[in-house]
């Protein structure tokens, strides 16, 4: 906060407004960062753009067979070039009893591109600080670190008048990450310490400047020996009420997760935007 | 793969793969021939005079020649009988200093007129597949 409180600091004839054109902000990911729902995007959050800032707060629950995923968080975006978030996950064992916690710092900086403009796509880098609150079931399962950080590379590009008159957004994200079930299940293994790289993706069509609809992939690394953990993928559809409000549905299949297998279910989240 | 069919389900059902047999318009037609480009062009300087951000970069402007070069160009870039006559995008903008924030307002009035003609999305996102690649020749410049 200190941090973001300097950006602002030095960016004083930044104001609180919404510039950017409806939909370019994305969504909020259960991470907190900009995106889809389970990847971080190359956009920075909200619609504010250059000497403009923005701040959103968003709420998301998934439902699975065997667990509940809520999220909550806040964010703030700068010139179009700075994000700032913050998100708490609270992971619940329905089947199996009780809940797992982390928080997620995420911040994120635009190296180049201008999603609607440029031929170059929009590329950003950003990084995840996450810091598990209920170690003791992760290490008791042989997770060995209770935090860790998440960095990746995101590319992400809107072609205007792509399909049948729509625009098409494609986002590519390479993450190198310690974390077993995105964090939830603490980082690296007893036998495994090292960064893997992992690839996630994105397309999505506009139907109308309000109505977004598409599918996400994210690879996951499989460390823990106690349980498989598999790749995650979601279809999704975001509606841009306007540029203050969205709400995203989705429909998920989070593979097998802590022995219990071909969790699936739905996604909801709601966000705002100032 | 059921996520697969599911989206099939979905983008089909919004009737985007529906064949059609009738030749597509052209935009100039879709935006309504000349009257139709004239009537979105005196929209867009409507919105600009009442956006007291980017109003400014115009006080030095030549307004009803600007009004017939944008029209003119509106027209040859949608496929309309027109050549633009103006300088080039470059030029025109050299020392305007404009900013990303600028061509982000335009924008977005540009789709508001547009949204209050009843232009169709596809139309609109036609005209603005044309008009996006000159963010560079525009912008800090």
């Amino acid at each position: 906060m200190k941090f973001l409180l300097l950006l602002l600091l030095f960016s004083s004839s930044a104001v609180l407004a919404n510039s950017r054109v409806i939909g370019t902000g994305g969504v909020t990911s259960i991470e907190g960062s900009a995106g889809g729902g389970i990847v971080p995007w190359a956009v920075i959050n909200g619609y504010h753009s250059t000497d403009e800032w923005s701040a959103n707060s968003f709420i998301s629950r998934v439902s699975v067979d065997d667990f509940t995923l809520n999220s909550a968080g806040v964010g703030v975006g700068l010139n179009n070039r700075w994000e700032l978030s913050y998100a708490r996950q609270q992971f619940k064992l329905d089947t199996i009893g009780g809940q797992l916690r982390q928080d997620i710092v995420g911040v994120k900086y635009r190296l180049t591109g201008e999603l609607l403009y440029t031929a170059m796509p929009q590329i950003s880098i950003g990084a995840q600080y996450k810091r598990h609150l209920d170690f003791d079931l992760p290490a008791a399962v042989g997770a060995r670190s209770r935090d860790g950080v998440d960095l990746y590379l995101a590319a992400s590009k809107v072609w205007l008048d792509a399909i049948a008159g729509r625009n098409l957004l494609l986002n590519a994200t390479v993450r190198a990450t310690k974390a077993n079930q995105t964090g939830l299940l603490g980082f690296g293994s007893d036998d495994s310490n090292g960064y893997k790289l992992m690839f996630e993706s994105s397309a999505a069509l506009l139907l109308t400047h309000h109505l977004a609809v598409g599918v996400e992939f994210k690879q996951k690394p499989n460390q823990l020996a106690f349980a498989d953990e598999q790749h995650w993928r979601d279809i999704f559809v975001a509606w841009f009420i306007n540029r203050n409000l969205s709400v995203t549905a989705a429909y998920t299949d989070l593979g097998s997760i802590a022995g219990l297998s071909s969790q699936q279910g739905w996604y909801l989240s709601l966000e705002g935007s100032w | 793969m059921k996520l697969w069919k599911l989206m099939v389900l979905l983008f089909c059902g919004s009737g985007l793969l529906a064949c059609s047999s009738q030749p597509t318009p052209s935009l100039y037609q879709q935006l309504g021939g000349e009257s139709g480009i004239a009537a979105i062009t005196d929209g867009l300087l409507h919105q600009i005079e009442h956006d007291p951000l980017i109003v400014n970069h115009f006080r030095d402007t030549d307004i009803p020649r600007f009004r017939d070069l944008l029209a003119e160009q509106l027209c040859e870039l949608s496929g309309g009988p027109c050549v633009y006559s103006g300088a080039t995008m470059e030029e025109s903008h050299t020392g305007l200093n404009l900013t990303t924030r600028d061509f982000d307002r335009l924008v977005n009035h540009l789709i508001t007129v547009m949204q209050q003609r009843d232009i169709p999305y596809s139309a609109q996102n036609r005209l603005l597949a044309l008009l996006a690649p000159m963010y560079s020749e525009v912008v800090e410049r």
